[in-house]
């Protein structure tokens, strides 16, 4: 690779690429990511080191090449399967084959998630979001890793999430006598760094920063602790990376992602 | 046999004030939208609402038939937050019951086999049991598991959006997912159907597409012919959403959002009336089906 391509690989390809990456070795699953950044991810993911991945056109209907997100013609893919919400739980979800990558409205240190509402009360909240979807379930159930666009305190909340949509590490929660064993919360990916769960008792620990990113300006946007791994600058895609990506997305939905389209080097 | 067929105006009369009543469809998607712009119309009143919601939730919500909604979300899609729900809740004036989308239609499934619930670990480790007052058993064999019992969703009617039906109340569902559909008429004491197409003997014209009928007759107690009835949610295959209804909808939640004061535009006097504001039935088949 050049170092003109360097120059030009935005912030939200890395992003991708970084998030395409939890999606590795994970076996013959459902990879579902929701969102551009995310469902970019899975693609290709599938299209490079993981072909064994499973994933729908979004709809209905499993693909073995994945359908570029955005507009496009309603035919335009070739169904090798068939798995409609019908029965999505019996085959993905409950049975634990599955990896969604997702973005909720806020994540605490025990990784609990929260998209249902926020402050107030259950029967009066200040701010009605989505509702809990299928997050109580696909946390308990299989894995699960997460994609923020803008790494803030507001999303990374001090204490705890406003109400508990997904099951996280935090002892507290867990009703005694409970299954928690298929609990695997894995990868964050932001527009600064990468996380994990590898911290002491599942800490979330930041593994690799962003070209230009220090740990310093991450905790700083972040509501609780962070523990530090390795701390590795997170790798930029390479032309073929790249290439796969803008045939996924040839209208340049990845473009609104983050604030400003920032390139991935700063400069 | 029994002739099923019925106006939309003798469903809602079959309803009453209080009952709980399913929705079928998703989101934005095969909601019998008919019916529901039948129930604001009516004077009925003190609703629980059990559905994935869309624009139905929204509707019921704004006009105040709401008195509990049981849910796991509700959502337009493309417009993620439904607006006139999302001021409901803010303002506290409906019950509600939220799920995890999988323990729902677990709910419906209990309530179809007579079953006072059914074992889940959904649900554990997050505010869902404590908020909603779902209690929990341990499995009597020796693993003696701790999982939460996912109460019957019990349906006093179920209103569903199908694509073809007969007389008798065979119903065929086609187009890519019917989601959970199946399971609101066998959760339901009543279930009534709305059809795109209505033949008298379906064996008779369709005798290829048996496997389409999803669930069986005696789970059908009315059969309305209601062609583009899910309008504005998406019908494939015959057709897609209507987001710029949708983006009109939602618009008219903003300040002041009177309900009142826009639901013609939305309900119409009539059917009849609301299907030529929105430009007929070619207008309706014109709409493209949504890419995901």
């Amino acid at each position: 690779m050049t170092d003109v391509t360097m120059t030009e690989v935005t912030l939200a390809e890395l992003c991708i690429f970084a998030c395409s990456e939890a999606f590795r070795a994970n076996g013959e699953i459902i990879a579902t990511g929701v969102g551009p950044v995310p469902r970019l991810a899975a693609s290709l993911a599938k299209l490079t080191h993981s072909p064994e991945l499973m994933m729908t056109d979004g709809e209905a209907y499993l693909v073995e090449q994945p359908v570029p997100i955005g507009p496009r013609g309603y035919d335009e893919r070739k169904a090798s399967g068939y798995l409609p919400f019908s029965r999505f739980f019996d085959s993905a979800v409950w049975t634990g084959r599955r990896h969604a990558m997702v973005t909720p409205t806020q994540l605490d240190r025990f990784g609990q998630i929260n998209l249902s509402y926020l402050g107030g009360t259950y029967d009066k909240p200040k701010t009605q979001m989505l509702g809990v979807r299928g997050f109580p379930g696909n946390t308990i159930y299989h894995a699960n890793s997460f994609f923020f666009p803008m790494h803030t305190a507001r999303t990374f909340v001090s204490g705890e999430v406003d109400m508990v949509s997904g099951v996280g590490y935090n002892p507290a929660k867990r009703v005694p006598g409970g299954n928690y064993s298929d609990v695997d919360l894995r990868m964050i990916v932001t527009n600064l760094c990468v996380m994990d769960f590898g911290g002491t008792d599942n800490a979330i620990r930041v593994v690799s920063l962003h070209p230009g990113v220090t740990f310093e300006e991450v905790q700083e946007a972040t509501g609780f602790r962070l523990e530090k791994g390795e701390l590795t600058e997170t790798p930029l895609p390479g032309a073929q990376a790249l290439e796969i990506i803008a045939s996924l997305d040839p209208h340049n939905i990845r473009a609104s992602v983050i604030k400003d389209n920032p390139p991935a080097r700063r400069g | 046999m029994l002739d099923k067929r019925m106006t939309m105006e003798d469903v809602v009369g079959q309803l009453s004030d209080g009952m709980t009543i399913g929705i079928g469809g998703w989101g934005p998607r095969r909601k019998p939208m008919a019916l529901i712009r039948a129930i604001l119309r009516s004077d009925l009143k003190d609703l629980t609402v059990v559905a994935y919601g869309g624009a139905d939730v929204g509707m019921l919500c704004a006009a105040g038939k709401v008195k509990k909604l049981v849910f796991a979300f509700v959502s337009l899609d493309t417009i993620p937050l439904e607006p006139w729900f999302r001021k409901a809740r803010e303002a506290g004036a409906i019950e509600v019951l939220e799920l995890d989308e999988g323990m729902f239609q677990w709910g419906l499934k209990a309530a179809a086999f007579g079953l006072p619930f059914l074992p889940t670990r959904v649900g554990l480790g997050t505010d869902l049991a404590e908020l909603g007052g779902l209690k929990t058993v341990q499995s009597p064999y020796a693993d003696g598991e701790t999982l939460v019992a996912m109460p019957a969703l019990k349906l006093d009617a179920a209103l569903i959006h199908v694509n073809r039906s007969d007389w008798r109340g065979n119903v065929h569902l086609f187009g890519a997912d019917s989601y959970y559909d199946e399971w609101f008429a066998k959760a339901a004491a009543k279930t009534y159907v709305s059809c795109e197409e209505l033949v008298d003997r379906i064996e008779d014209h369709y005798p290829d597409d048996a496997q389409l009928n999803l669930f069986e007759r005696c789970f059908v107690s009315g059969v309305v012919h209601m062609p583009c009835g899910a309008h504005p949610s998406s019908m494939p295959p015959a057709y897609g959403w209507d987001m710029k209804a949708f983006k009109a909808y939602a618009d008219a939640a903003r300040e002041p959002g009177d309900w009142a004061a826009v639901a013609d535009r939305f309900v119409g006097t009539t059917e009849q009336a609301y299907l030529e504001s929105i430009g007929g039935k070619e207008a309706v088949a014109a709409l493209p089906l949504p890419i995901f």
